[in-house]
């Protein structure tokens, strides 16, 4: 992890670190998330994730998030993003979020809406691996177009016919 | 003819066994367009790409996007990155 605000990287993460990252002398509360690779999905048992990204559109887009935040609650000083791509082990962090304001109360409510809009807009992907197989997870949402333009939508049938 | 790139993800990049591709196709010519030739060129992109997101140079685009030579064009699945659901 290097230092910067919204960033993909490939080693392990740290929310300690991230919230280093946010922290300055005015600031009075930094909340920060941490998603882990759980072993299993429903009924399913997982044995690691593999995630990959698309990072030159994906850390512009972690920025953007950063930034409605903010202006969402403008009380937010700062907030880093980082997200893991590569190979994950049960338990090691995909993502940290950190949220710093003077005060606490709107940081909660940021982080939540931060990895929310992560997971709708961000152009990562992740594979789960069992013992005996595999498969890519698709995010049930389309973007939203008012902030992250449009949806493509199209079938391969109508594709293929132009 | 104008010259464009494609980069490739996940289930799409798989289908077509290669991340990045480099095309050139008739000036005038939309994503649709490039998606459609594409699928007839990788039948199994067809069955991936059912729900294709779409991207020019690191922005979100429609399909009927006119493509500009020397464009990155991205097509990839709906995302999934974050924490697990």
């Amino acid at each position: 992890m290097s230092g910067k605000l919204f960033e993909i990287v490939t080693g392990p993460l740290s929310s300690d670190e991230a919230a280093r990252r946010v922290a300055a002398p005015n600031v009075g509360a930094i909340v920060t998330f941490i998603g882990t690779v759980r072993d299993h999905t429903g009924d399913r048992q997982v044995d690691y994730l593999e995630y990959e990204a698309y990072p030159e559109m994906a850390e512009p887009l972690l920025a953007q998030i950063g930034r409605e935040a903010q202006e969402r609650w403008p009380s937010i000083l700062k907030v880093a993003i980082v997200h893991r791509t590569g190979h994950l082990n049960i338990g090691e962090a995909s993502i940290v979020i950190a949220v710093a304001a003077s005060h606490r109360q709107e940081t909660f409510a940021a982080c939540s809406y931060i990895i929310d809009r992560v997971k709708a807009i961000v152009p990562i992907w992740k594979k789960e691996v069992w013992a005996d197989g595999e498969v890519w997870i698709e995010g049930p949402r389309q973007p939203d177009p008012a902030t992250a333009g449009a949806w493509a939508g199209v079938t391969p049938f109508k594709a293929a016919r132009q | 003819m104008i010259q464009v790139s494609v980069r490739l993800f996940a289930s799409l990049r798989e289908a077509v066994g290669q991340k990045e591709l480099a095309r050139q196709v008739q000036e005038g010519s939309t994503i649709s367009d490039l998606l459609g030739a594409l699928m007839r060129e990788y039948p199994r992109l067809a069955q991936a790409a059912r729900r294709t997101h779409t991207a020019v140079n690191h922005q979100y685009v429609p399909v009927e996007t006119v493509l500009r030579d020397g464009d990155e064009v991205a097509l990839f699945p709906p995302v999934s990155g974050g924490a697990v659901p």
